[in-house]
This record gives C-alpha cells, structure tokens and sequence, in this order.
C-alpha cells in the first residue's frame, strides 16, 4: 500500500495559522502515454483529497492527471482547539486510504 | 585583475543579456493573438459561468522556466480577508496546452487561515497556466503565467 508523509506542528497557540503538508506515494498515471506496443496505459491516478480538523472539513482538492506523481499539497488553517486531523485520498481502481495527525492546542 | 579585462566582461555580458531580452520579446510578439485554445476558455466558462473574471488578487507562482515538465512546483495565495462572512471559496488551476485543461480545483473555507495552496504539477507543453480563485461574495478573481518547458510531460512513451 502507498505511504504517507504528513506534516503537521503538534503544538500551536490557539489562533495561530498553520500549514498541514500531505505528501503521499502515488504513480498518477495519467492515462495518456502510450507503451512501445502503441497502446495507451489506463488512467490511475487520485482523484480527490480530503482534510477534516475534527471531523469538520477544512480542505479538499479535486486532482486531474496534471498533478504530478506521488502528490504534494500543502495549505494553511487557523489552529483553533486540540484534536485530529484526518486525511482521505481517493482514486481510481477503489483506491482509499487515510490518514491522521495529531495537535494540541494551548 | 585589469580593468579593461572587468569591462570586457561586463559589456558581454551586457550585450549577451540584451540579446536574450530581444529574443524573448520576439517569442511573444510571434504568438497569435488568438493563443489561448478554446478548451481552456470553455473550461474557465463552466466554472465562472456568466460572472465576470478580473485580473488581481491571486498570485500565481511558478517558475518561468522549466526543465522537467513531470514536476513543476506551483505555489497560488490569494489576498483577502479570511473570515466567517469573507473568505475564499475555492482555487482552480487551468492550463493551455495538456491533454486536459483543468489542474486541480482546491476547496478552502472560513477555517483556512491563509488563501495558499502548492503542490506540483505536470506540464506537456510550453504554455499559459491561469489560476481562479472563487470568494465567497461570488466574484472571480485570476492570474496567469507563462511558463517555457524544457522536457514535456503527461504524453511521452513509456
């Protein structure tokens, strides 16, 4: 199964801005390239991408074949109470996965 | 070292630098005015709708010149208040020339403290890459940039 690479501060004042990096390991094959043979390698890439800050969602992506493989993401949110983030990738061929970091908020 | 020899150097330099200043110029002038293809304005279409689109607000960062079109570092921050009544919606990434035009649309909220997203992208070509970000007022705000591509991506066999 793929691997997972979040970073996430684990301490944060409560207010304070913070950027989550999620990184995962991912061919995102794009479904265009051909092989010596002519013949087109079938789209497999993650489609969406998902954050939620206790359960509520703070930020999602719609991915297309454009964004590379093994795909990168970093946005901000506003620490505002202790808890989990949970991380969600979906793709094509049922791929799910999920993932969790932890933050205490002072 | 002579000073004649610093000089030397300098005015090649100089003259080297103009040189690729006037090349560049040439590659925009050479462009049809008609460059953007029309699957990158329908696409912009379908999510603005019949809104109007201004330029301002966003920033797109990217590098201008790209070696390898299989990773290009992207970078889009968007000024405005991030609040419960104004923040942004959402950011969406278009380009010019890849097989499909959208990149990836990112959905933000009042929660996201900074209008930023970065990730990566693929480029198969030369091309315009346009970001829009949608506020929550409902307005559309862009920037575009330009960006040379050395080695393409997306299309090559495997």
């Amino acid at each position: 199964m793929a691997s997972t690479l979040i970073n996430v501060p684990k301490h944060a004042r409560r207010g304070d801005v913070i950027e989550i990096r999620a990184l995962t390991s991912h061919i995102m094959e794009p479904g265009y390239r051909r092989t010596a043979a002519g013949e087109i390698v079938p789209r497999d890439i993650i489609t969406s991408f998902s954050c939620r800050y206790n359960g509520s969602e703070i930020f999602r992506a719609d991915l297309f074949p454009a964004i590379s493989a093994n795909p990168y993401l970093s946005f901000f949110t506003t620490a505002s109470e202790s808890g989990t983030f949970t991380f969600e990738w979906i793709g094509d061929n049922g791929l799910s996965q999920t993932a969790s970091a932890a933050i205490t908020v002072e | 070292m002579p000073a004649d020899h610093q000089s030397t150097r300098r005015s090649f330099l100089k003259a080297a630098g103009n040189a690729a200043l006037a090349g560049a110029v040439c590659r925009v002038t050479l462009q049809p005015a008609d460059a953007t293809p029309a699957m990158l304005n329908s696409a912009i279409r379908n999510l603005v709708g019949e809104a109007p689109l201004r330029t301002g607000r966003v920033k797109l960062d990217i590098p201008p010149l790209v070696e390898n079109g299989n990773s290009v570092p992207m970078t889009v921050s968007v000024t405005s208040p991030i609040n419960a009544d104004n923040y942004v919606r959402s950011i969406h990434v278009f380009n010019e020339k890849n097989p499909q035009p959208y990149v990836g649309a990112f959905h933000l909220g009042p929660a996201a403290g900074r209008a930023q997203v970065a990730t990566r992208i693929r480029l198969a070509d030369s091309q315009k890459v346009v970001a829009i970000a949608q506020m929550s007022d409902g307005s559309f705000w862009s920037a575009s940039v330009d960006v040379v591509v050395t080695l393409a991506a997306c299309t090559e066999e495997l």
